[in-house]
Formats: C-alpha cells, sequence, structure tokens
C-alpha cells in the first residue's frame, strides 16, 4: 500500500531543496531532478491495481481533505511520472543552451509535476483548484523560459485566458459550496442525487466545463494552444502536450461528467460534437502549418478531440478507447516535441522550409519520429492505430457512424500533414534549404537519443496491452467510470455514511 | 440581491480583460475578477447579525455554533488570494520585460507571433 | 522625488521609518506567534514582516534594504520555510500515521487559550510567516529593479541591478 502523500510532498521537497544547494553545488539540479522523476515513476507504477482512499491528517472524508486512488487516477499518475521521468532524462543536456538557470527550470518542473499529481489524486473540489494553479503556475513562467519576445507574447496570452478560465472554475466551486455547503466531490455527488440539480447546480456544471474546456485546449477555447506549447523549451512541450492538457482538462471534466454531476444524452452529445469539431479543425490547422512544433501543437487540439470522442461515447467500449487513446497520445507527441527539440537543437531552427536530408546525418531522431508519426496517424502495428480503431468501433456501436466517418478522415488528413514533416525535414528537403548551413550537424548527445529511444520503443509495444490479461491498467478505468457515481461515493465517504444521508442536507 | 451584484463584477472584469489592449488594463480587468469571486465566496459564510468565528473564554460553544459566520469560506478566500498574489506577480513580470521588449503596453503591437 | 540622488526619500519619511521599523516588524512576529489565538497566522505576519523591507527600499533606497537582507539569504529562507512546513507535515507521517496530522498534540495535550497549545499549527504557522516574508520581499524588489528612463526623445525601461546580462542578449 503506497502512502498517497508522496506523489505530492516529494516533488514539492525536491522542488525547494534544489535552490537551496545548487548555489554551491552545480551538477545538482541535474541529478536531483532526474532521480525525483525516477523515483516518482517507480512509485507510480506501484500503484496499479490499487484502490486506496488517504485522509489528510486522519480527518475523515466529508469533513477533511481526501486523496483518493482509483483506477483512472492510477492511469493519469503513471502517464505524468512516465513523461515526466523522460523529459527530465532529455532536458539534461538540451536546457544547456538556454541563458536562464538550470535550478530554476527544474524547481518550477518539479512544481509542476507536484500540481499534476495533486490535481489527479485530491478527492476536493477547492483542493483541485489549488493544485490546478500550482501546476498553471508554473507552466506559465516555463513557457516564457527563455525571455525572448515571441516566448513571452505566447507566455502572456496562455496567461491571460488560463487565469480567465481559472476564475470561472473558482466561481463554479464557490457556487456549489453555496448549494451544498461541502466540497467533497464524493459529498457533493450524494448530495446531488438526493436533491437533484436545480438552476445554480446546471450554471455551475457550465461554468466548470468552460473553465476547464480552456485548460484542455477543446474547440471553442484553443486559441492559446498553438502559440503557448511551440514556444516552451522542447521537454517542456513534450510535458505540455502529452501531460498537462491532459491532467488539468480532460481527466477533470471526466471526473466531474462521470463521477460528480453524472452522464446524460446531452452531456453525451455535448461532448461527441465539440470533440469532433475539435478533431477537424485541429487538424485543418495543421496542414498549413511551417513550423514544426506548432505543427505538432495543433494536432495536439486534433487528438484531444479523439479523446473527448471516446469519452463523451459514454459506452465501455468508447472509455476504453478515450483512456487508451489518452495513454498513447502522451506517448507519441512526447516524442515527436522531443523529436524537434533535437532537430532545433542542432540546426539552431523549426522552419519545415529551411530543414532537410535529416535522415542521413541524425538517424536516431529520424527513426523516431517515423515511429511517432506512423503511430499518431494510426498505422497498424503502432499504438495510435488500436486506440482510434476501438473509439471508431465504439461510434459505430453506439449508433453513430458518422462520426466514425469523421475520425477516419481526421487521420486520413493526420498522415498527410505527418507525411509532410517527413518530406520536408527527414527524407527531402524544403524550399529554402541550404547545404552549407546543415554542414556540421550531428546526431544529438547520449541521454537525449536514450530518452527517444526509450519512447519510441513504448509507442511500438504498447498496443500489445490491449490483449486479455495484461490490460490491469485500463480494466479499472473502465469499471470505474461506467458505473457512474455510486461506487465512487460509498468507496470515500464509507457504506454507512451513505446509508444514514440526509443528515447533512442543507 | 447582493449575489448578482458580484456576478455583475465578475462581467466587468471579464470585460476589462478581453476587450482592452492594454496589458495594465488586462491585469486590472483580470485582478477584479478573481477580487469579485472572493467577494462571493465571502458572502456566502456571511450571517446576519453574526459574530467572528474565533472561541475565546467569554463565548460558549452553542452561541458561537448558533451565531458565527461560516468560517470555511474565509478560509478558502485567504488561498485564493495568496494565488492570486502568485498569479498578479508574474503577470506583472511578464508584462515588464514585454514593455522592455517592444516599448510598449498595447497588446496590438505584440505581433511577432504571427507569421 | 529625485531619481538621481540614491538618498531615497525626504528627511520626515526617513526619521518616521527609523522609528517604526521595529515595531512594524514586531508586529509581524507577533501576529505569526500569536496566529492560532487571535486573527492573524502566518500569511498576514509574514507580508506584515515584508513590508518592514519594503518601506526601508522606499525610504532609503535598494542597499540599505538589501544590506538587511541579502538576496542570497532571502531566497535559502524563501525555500527554508516551505521545506520546513513539508517537514512538519512529513513528521505527521511517522508519529501520526498521516500527513498534516496534529502529532505535537499527543505530548502537549492542548488547553484552551494559551501560547503553547495548538500543536504544530504555530510552527506551521512560523515557517509560513519566514516564506511569505523573504519571498515577497523578494518579489518587490525584482519587480522595484527596473525604471523608465529617456534615451533618445524615446522612453525606455532598463534594469538596473538583476540580469543585467540578459539585457546583452538580442533578440531572434
Amino acid at each position: 500500500m503506497t502512502n498517497l502523500s508522496v506523489f505530492i510532498s516529494v516533488p514539492l521537497v525536491a522542488a525547494f531543496f534544489i535552490p537551496v544547494v545548487s548555489r554551491k553545488v552545480k551538477w545538482f539540479p541535474d541529478v536531483c531532478g532526474i532521480l525525483t522523476t525516477f523515483l516518482l515513476l517507480l512509485l507510480s507504477l506501484q500503484t496499479m491495481n490499487q484502490e486506496t482512499v488517504y485522509s489528510m491528517g486522519n480527518w475523515p472524508a466529508p469533513y477533511g481533505i481526501v486523496l483518493v486512488l482509483d483506477g483512472f487516477s492510477c492511469l493519469l499518475l503513471i502517464v505524468i511520472n512516465l513523461i515526466g521521468f523522460i523529459s527530465t532524462l532529455f532536458s539534461f543536456e538540451y536546457i544547456e543552451r538556454f541563458y536562464t538557470s538550470k535550478l530554476r527550470y527544474y524547481s518550477l518542473f518539479l512544481l509542476m509535476l507536484a500540481g499534476m499529481n495533486g490535481v489527479v489524486l485530491t478527492g476536493d473540489l477547492f483542493n483541485l483548484y489549488v493544485f490546478l494553479e500550482i501546476a498553471s503556475i508554473a507552466s506559465y513562467a516555463l513557457v516564457g523560459f527563455g525571455c525572448y519576445s515571441r516566448e513571452l507574447e505566447a507566455s502572456f496570452k496562455y496567461l491571460v485566458m488560463s487565469t480567465i478560465a481559472s476564475s470561472f472554475i473558482l466561481l463554479g466551486v464557490a457556487l456549489i459550496y453555496g448549494r451544498f455547503a461541502s466540497l467533497n466531490i464524493a459529498h457533493i455527488a450524494l448530495l446531488i442525487k438526493q436533491y437533484g440539480m436545480n438552476e445554480t447546480m446546471v450554471f455551475s456544471f457550465v461554468l466548470l466545463l468552460v473553465g476547464f474546456g480552456v485548460k484542455a485546449a477543446i474547440v471553442p477555447f484553443h486559441a492559446w494552444l498553438p502559440d503557448a506549447h511551440p514556444s516552451a523549451p522542447a521537454p517542456i512541450s513534450a510535458m505540455l502536450s502529452g501531460v498537462v492538457i491532459k491532467a488539468l482538462g480532460i481527466y477533470v471534466i471526466v471526473r466531474l461528467v462521470y463521477n460528480l454531476f453524472g452522464m446524460t444524452p446531452l452531456i453525451s452529445n455535448l461532448l461527441i460534437y465539440s470533440g469532433v469539431i475539435s478533431m477537424m479543425i485541429g487538424v485543418l490547422m495543421a496542414l498549413g502549418q511551417w513550423d514544426f512544433k506548432r505543427l505538432l501543437a495543433c494536432h495536439s487540439i486534433s487528438q484531444m478531440g479523439y479523446i473527448v470522442l471516446g469519452f463523451g461515447l459514454g459506452t465501455p467500449l468508447g472509455i476504453l478507447g478515450g483512456a487508451f487513446h489518452l495513454f498513447n497520445h502522451s506517448l507519441f507527441k512526447s516524442l515527436l516535441f522531443l523529436n524537434s527539440g533535437s532537430v532545433e537543437y542542432e540546426t539552431e531552427t523549426r522552419n519545415l522550409e529551411k530543414l532537410g536530408c535529416l535522415s542521413q546525418k541524425m538517424p536516431v531522431t529520424s527513426a523516431t519520429s517515423l515511429i511517432a508519426s506512423l503511430s499518431i496517424s494510426g498505422i497498424p502495428p503502432f499504438n495510435g492505430f488500436w486506440s482510434k480503431l476501438i473509439i471508431i468501433i465504439a461510434a459505430v456501436q453506439a449508433g453513430k457512424p458518422v462520426f466514425a466517418l469523421w475520425a477516419v478522415i481526421g487521420s486520413i488528413l493526420t498522415l498527410a500533414s505527418f507525411s509532410k514533416i517527413q518530406r520536408y525535414a527527414f527524407f527531402g528537403h524544403g524550399r529554402h534549404f541550404d547545404e552549407s548551413t546543415h554542414k556540421n550537424i550531428k546526431e544529438v548527445p547520449g541521454l537525449m537519443k536514450m530518452s527517444m529511444i526509450i519512447l519510441a520503443i513504448l509507442c511500438t509495444i504498447t498496443g500489445l496491452l490491449l490483449i486479455n490479461g495484461t490490460n490491469g491498467i485500463f480494466s479499472p478505468v473502465v469499471n470505474d467510470l461506467t458505473q457512474g457515481p455510486v461506487p465512487y461515493i460509498e468507496k470515500i465517504l464509507g457504506y454507512e455514511f451513505t446509508n444514514i444521508s440526509g443528515l447533512f442536507g442543507n | 440581491m447582493i449575489y448578482p451584484l458580484c456576478f455583475l463584477l465578475f462581467l466587468i472584469g471579464l470585460y476589462g480583460a478581453t476587450c482592452k489592449k492594454n496589458i495594465v488594463k488586462i491585469i486590472l480587468g483580470l485582478l477584479i475578477m478573481e477580487y469579485s469571486v472572493n467577494l462571493f465566496l465571502i458572502l456566502l459564510g456571511w450571517k446576519k447579525n453574526g459574530i467572528a468565528p474565533i472561541i475565546d473564554q467569554s463565548t460558549s460553544h452553542e452561541v458561537f455554533i448558533a451565531q458565527s459566520v461560516d468560517p470555511l469560506p474565509q478560509a478558502l478566500v485567504l488561498t485564493s488570494i495568496v494565488i492570486g498574489l502568485g498569479v498578479l506577480s508574474l503577470m506583472v513580470a511578464i508584462s515588464i520585460r514585454l514593455y522592455q521588449r517592444y516599448g510598449t503596453f498595447d497588446i496590438t503591437e505584440m505581433n511577432k507571433l504571427k507569421h | 522625488m529625485n531619481r538621481e540622488k540614491k538618498t531615497g526619500m525626504s528627511l520626515i519619511v526617513q526619521t518616521v521609518t527609523r522609528w517604526l521599523k521595529g515595531f512594524i516588524f514586531m508586529f509581524g512576529i507577533y501576529l505569526a506567534f500569536y496566529g492560532h489565538l487571535t486573527p492573524g497566522g502566518g500569511f498576514s505576519g509574514g507580508v506584515v514582516i515584508a513590508t518592514t523591507f519594503v518601506l526601508l527600499t522606499l525610504a532609503f533606497g535598494r542597499e540599505r534594504s538589501l544590506s538587511k537582507l541579502g538576496k542570497v539569504l532571502a531566497s535559502v529562507l524563501d525555500c527554508s520555510g516551505a521545506l520546513l512546513f513539508l517537514l512538519i507535515a512529513t513528521l505527521g507521517i511517522l508519529f501520526g500515521g498521516a500527513f498534516f496530522v496534529n502529532f505535537l498534540e499527543k505530548w502537549f495535550p492542548s488547553v484552551n487559550f494559551r501560547l503553547f497549545s495548538a500543536g504544530t499549527i504555530p510552527l506551521s504557522n512560523i515557517s509560513i510567516a519566514i516564506k511569505v516574508g523573504a519571498s515577497l520581499f523578494m518579489v518587490f524588489i525584482i519587480l522595484a529593479v527596473r525604471r523608465v528612463v529617456e534615451v533618445g526623445g524615446r522612453r525606455k525601461l532598463i534594469s538596473t541591478e538583476f540580469f543585467e546580462t540578459s539585457e546583452k542578449r538580442k533578440d531572434k
């Protein structure tokens, strides 16, 4: 049994320890960062198939803050800490090229990690808001880490939109507290089951959906993402696209919809339509981009559409597809961002028109990016194919074949835009390609190579996770979400409390 | 009656944050939004003729439970003020850097991101 | 206020500051120490402590306040306040079985309305006061080092002390 508070306390301790020590010891930030994330990865792998409720300070559930570990939070914990570990491995050599010091980078990185671990573990609405803000503030600072004017501009844009979203979320939480005088998610779910929704609750649900929709970059609220994600350093882009929009956005939306307010056909339709629209708009935006990282960022919007579509269908197969695609997307999108980071590290440019012929000079980067491109476009042996296939089958089974058709079209357009990357950057060359600037290019240093190879291997083999017997990560997710709020309430509040409910009404 | 006024304040802040062109005005709009939500949270715990939620030797527990205002929203507001302070200082720092780069606070002139 | 002189504000302000700074500092410490009994607590105490240094900066200039609380010391205090708070929370796991357990309550049973009564709460308040005081002072001093000057008929913002090397870099 893992003590759940370590996922929050360990990165926080490391984040505050780094600035104290590393004024004297120069190698400390790297080593401490890598060791901490590796420890967190081991701890998160240990939580598989566990279900725990941990009361902070021994205060029981509706009064104190609880940390809840169930299948869905376990999946997110593994994703966060896996990508966090690989990003720190990549940062070891990559971050040397920035002027701003390493200790600030690792400190902010670990703060962001602590915030996200808190968001996926907590069972308390206001505590969720606090962790959300910790992760968000760290990510604003990391987006503007390079301190060039473009990065600052993107950071400010992200900051303004995300702060508006946070205000919406806080207002939604305040409205819920005003109605039920409770902040525990399970307790609120119980009270909603007893007293039903009224206009205030519907309003607060809409506020929360809009707020977390901005954090997840679902289409009407996506404007910040194509600016913010490319501007960050490459490992941070990998974290932002691979993990942050999922942990702060999709995770909370799914948790609220399935475990707090309960799934209704209206919400289901809302999620499905917004998912399909984001899928198409994201991929159409991506087709016209010439900036390597900006193209990848636009694809994040599109792939988030697939995940929202999967979860919005509400059937067990749809949830399985959504969760699996969430896992896969975090792997291959992080890999692609790390590839773009190594290309930028060597060639100092991200413009696809100026790149070319990198497949001979950077074989590892080229090969891994080919694997990731095939995965994201859904080519059979790789993981992206299986998750997209499940989502499409689920859409057909749920009686919505039109959306399955849209998903197929989105996948084909994804393949088109990734063949553009392969054509211009790796195998062919762009219009403004200049042979003389590309003479001294060699493969990136060891740890950067290693992190990309690990992710490429994971991309290749995680398709096997679906085979019966090894799907220990995904079947608890499906079980947790399909059964609706009641098992969640009973798990946190205990059976007796649920039975004598009405004690704390109004 | 007073709750809709809070919401009106929230909308004023939203207008300021979304429609103004000056960075300082945007920051002020965001602050107005945050503080309207804080005001709303404090008002949730309000009680007519309530006393401060502090127990001292002269108040018995019964009187305290019957009369004191709800202390939990006050704790929440304190937390959200601290968070607001962190976001504000980061916003000001970034806007100072932006002024350094562009020599202006007008966001319409900051267009290096567009290709 | 004359920007050329480095001595800060006028004589009246400086004299009043000289008298008041100790009282303000003591009041901040009082707020932090009695936070579990009266209104106040770690955050408000820390803010009041930070205002002492802000007042010193405004009245006498940056050098005076930085000589009392240097940048490195403030940064170390900032981090160690947070570490102390986490240490108190983690000791709860060792002695009480869960994060943030008030473990001192077992050995020092709480008698109401005494100074040493609330277990770990006063300790947490003190560590938060250290953290907030140091970090707010750092935020103020970092944001206050920039000035608008006229360079060739155009207003420019320059930094005087921090990040001076970062200004030399050119944009892409």
